[in-house]
């Protein structure tokens, strides 16, 4: 996975709730075997309606996402997160998420940035109102701030989260130096617990 | 005296890898090494969870693999394993070519991925096959204690025997197979007690239903909710399915039930059940699960069965819900902006107006399946309410089993000739209309009665409006040709 530093750039306004991953990207795209090629296909129903924002030119590649509570809700699919890398989305900032796209997210190098109620419909109106205005995400300092610097915030994340991200760390190469304790706490499993003979 | 524990942190704490006392001593060691600041962080990685069952399916699994192949890696243990192909299936005929090329290719990797890395697979031809949340408790190898992961948010389903079961994404189904672990944060806990008696005519799904409106969609986030209370003891284990399968539309990470004798009975006997002397210890080790007495959660929500009605959704989220008896809510009445602005859409998606009666709502699709609602409990109570009765001419209605072996259950019981004999399509196993990656889909605007657990925008089909019933509802509705109480349905 890349390292993940600073974003700089405009902020894309998706003022709604409970955005579910089927909106993200629809079941019918979760055919492909691959995981890359899901940007044109993200938001696609909504994208029908000529007003919705990412229908506007002037967010076009912005690395910022900005959607109010719950966003990222049922489906596991992880192809939401590569729609969003697809549409060039770096960061999303929202006042929470569903647990799953979190994860998800964070095993793409996608941050995931919770900020309050207030600063969310601020960072929306802003965004909606000056499209060309510009923020800048900072993992190391741990903010988020006008380019401007006319408004700042601090941002917590999780510091194992974050070493992980600055580092661009896999998870499966990490866990594989617990092999040992893993062959341990295998030889302990109570011998009544299913296993199958592979056929 | 050791501290109460609930039933999640129990499971947990038995199958933590690395627990945080181990972890703490390696953050010492590394710090007194001399080793940077950055490396003692490492003692603040979430803590590995070994994982005693890993269902895997053809939509979440196949950059997994690919993953595996490129690194040179194994799946460490294929026994623990096992794979299915349910959401791309057709569900009419299977001996004929399918129809689309991208499903059949997603089958075939899936099959080709099962045998080149050995993990057990029900293909097709196989007459186990089925939606991976019906075939796992089929099988007997859901069982209480254990922890279960699949690359399916519902996952929780298994969460009804008192496992701990997780619904992950696909780079984590990489990391399960190559180590068979997951890296889990600690979830909070949270305590949902229903309780008194449900009325007659009440399902499990009007009380999860209840349950989602009450809480909210994102109400459980962060958390492991245990059912708990009179009216979840009296459920059977499928209605528990039922309940636990939709703890995600809750946004929980988990939902269980604590095991009791329903739990064991179910799974006696089932092909991968304990028998004899391991039979004997696996009960004495679930006995001990349940939540002790004096237990802490981090939240309580109480709940009364008795005030559960039958529910119908009305909008495009799980917890936009009313009783039948009840109108579509005017969301210009909704305190929070938010609600107010998705109220609104939702209805122009759903082409509702404010005030509506449920019952006058009428219906072009009506779909009986899904995880949530296609076991042969589920399928029981739909014919009991369809016996006799015709659909109504308006309606094309379908009834789509959970697995082969639940549809071979019914016809033994007739149960599909009381469905056909009424108007109903009798279709072979899988997820199907749930969420339309198969032929099964609406079209723009039809607007159908299902049993499944999701009416987000275009889940069934690009256009299609989802109204999420339980199958007595459904079934009912067919006939009607639009919503009716089923409290005073009138049976054959
Ligand atoms: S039936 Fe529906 S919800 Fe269940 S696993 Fe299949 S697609 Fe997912």
């Amino acid at each position: 996975m890349e390292p993940f530093h600073a974003v700089k750039g405009r902020a894309i306004p998706l003022n709604r709730r409970d955005v579910d991953t089927d909106q993200i990207i629809p079941a019918k795209y979760l055919k492909r075997i691959e995981r890359t090629g899901y940007g044109p296909f993200a938001f696609e129903s909504w994208r029908k309606d000529p007003d919705f924002v990412l229908n506007n030119p002037a967010y076009a590649g912005a690395p910022v996402l900005l959607a109010k509570q719950n966003f990222g809700s049922g489906s596991s699919r992880e192809h939401a997160v590569w729609a969003l890398d697809g549409l060039g989305v770096r960061v999303v900032i929202a006042p929470s998420f569903a647990d799953i796209f979190k994860s998800n997210s964070f095993q793409g190098g996608l941050l995931t940035l919770e900020l309050p109620d207030e600063d969310i419909d601020y960072l929306i109106a802003r965004a909606e109102e000056l499209p060309e205005s510009e923020l800048e995400v900072d993992l190391e300092s741990q903010t988020v701030r006008a380019v401007d610097r006319s408004w700042e915030r601090r941002f917590e994340i999780d510091p194992f989260k974050k070493y992980r991200l600055l580092r661009g760390l896999n998870d499966i190469a990490m866990t594989l130096e617990y092999k040992d304790d893993i062959d341990k706490f295998e030889a302990t499993r109570p011998a009544f617990l299913p296993a199958k003979r592979s056929s | 005296m050791a501290e109460p524990r609930t039933l999640s942190e129990k499971i947990w704490e038995a199958h933590a890898v690395s627990s945080p006392l181990q972890e703490e001593a390696r953050r010492r060691a590394l710090t007194e090494a001399g080793q940077t600041e950055a490396e003692s962080m490492l003692g603040q990685r979430p803590e590995l969870l070994y994982i005693d069952l890993h269902l895997v399916h053809e939509v979440t699994s196949a950059q997994a693999f690919e993953g595996l192949r490129l690194a040179g890696r194994e799946v460490r243990r294929p026994d623990l394993t096992l794979a299915t192909v349910d959401h791309n299936v057709p569900t009419l005929d299977r001996d004929k070519p399918w129809p689309d090329p991208l499903s059949v290719q997603q089958a075939a990797v899936m099959s080709g991925n099962a045998a080149e890395f050995e993990v057990p697979f029900f293909g097709i031809s196989d007459q186990r096959q089925g939606i991976v949340h019906v075939i796992g408790p089929e099988q007997g190898l859901t069982q209480p204690g254990m922890t279960i992961v699949c690359g399916d948010s519902h996952t929780s389903t298994h969460g009804a025997f008192g496992a701990l079961a997780i619904g992950i994404g696909t780079s984590e189904v990489e990391h399960v197979l190559v180590t068979q672990t997951l890296r889990q944060v600690r979830p909070q806990t949270m305590a949902i007690e229903v309780e008194g008696r449900l009325p007659e005519g009440i399902s499990a799904k009007d009380i999860i239903l209840s349950i989602i409106r009450t809480i909210g969609v994102g109400g459980g986030t962060g958390h492991v909710v245990e059912y708990r209370g009179e009216a979840i003891r009296a459920l059977s284990m499928e209605g528990r399915m039922t309940v636990c399968n939709m703890s995600i539309e809750a946004g929980a990470r988990a939902g269980l039930v604590a095991p009791d004798d329903t739990t064991f009975a179910y799974v006696e006997g089932r092909p991968f059940a304990p028998k004899g002397k391991e039979w004997e210890q696996a009960l004495e080790h679930w006995r001990t699960l349940p939540s002790d007495a004096d237990a802490r959660f981090d939240k309580v929500v109480p709940l009364q069965a008795e005030s559960i009605e039958p529910s119908v959704t009305w909008g495009t989220t799980p917890a936009q819900s009313v009783a039948v008896t009840g109108r579509v809510p005017d969301p210009d009445g909704f305190d929070d902006p938010t609600a107010r602005e998705l109220g609104k859409r939702s209805l122009t998606y759903m082409d509702l107006k404010p005030n509506t009666a449920i019952e006058d709502i009428g219906l072009d699709r009506v779909f009986i399946g899904s995880c949530t609602n296609s076991r042969i409990e589920d399928l029981r109570a739909a014919a009991a309410v369809a016996r006799g009765y015709s659909v109504a001419a308006s309606v094309q209605a379908m009834v789509v089993p959970g697995s082969g072996l639940v549809k071979a259950q019914a016809e033994a019981e007739g149960l599909d000739r009381v469905f056909l004999a009424a108007g109903f399509e009798w279709r072979d196993a899988g997820c199907s209309m749930c969420l339309g990656m198969n032929p099964d889909f609406l079209l723009p605007g039809e607007r159908c009665a299902s049993t499944s657990n999701r009416n987000f925008e275009g889940r069934q089909g690009a256009g299609g409006r989802t109204h999420l019933v339980s199958p007595e509802m459904a079934a009912a509705a067919a006939v009607a040709g639009h919503f009716v109480d089923i409290r005073s349905w009138r049976r054959n």
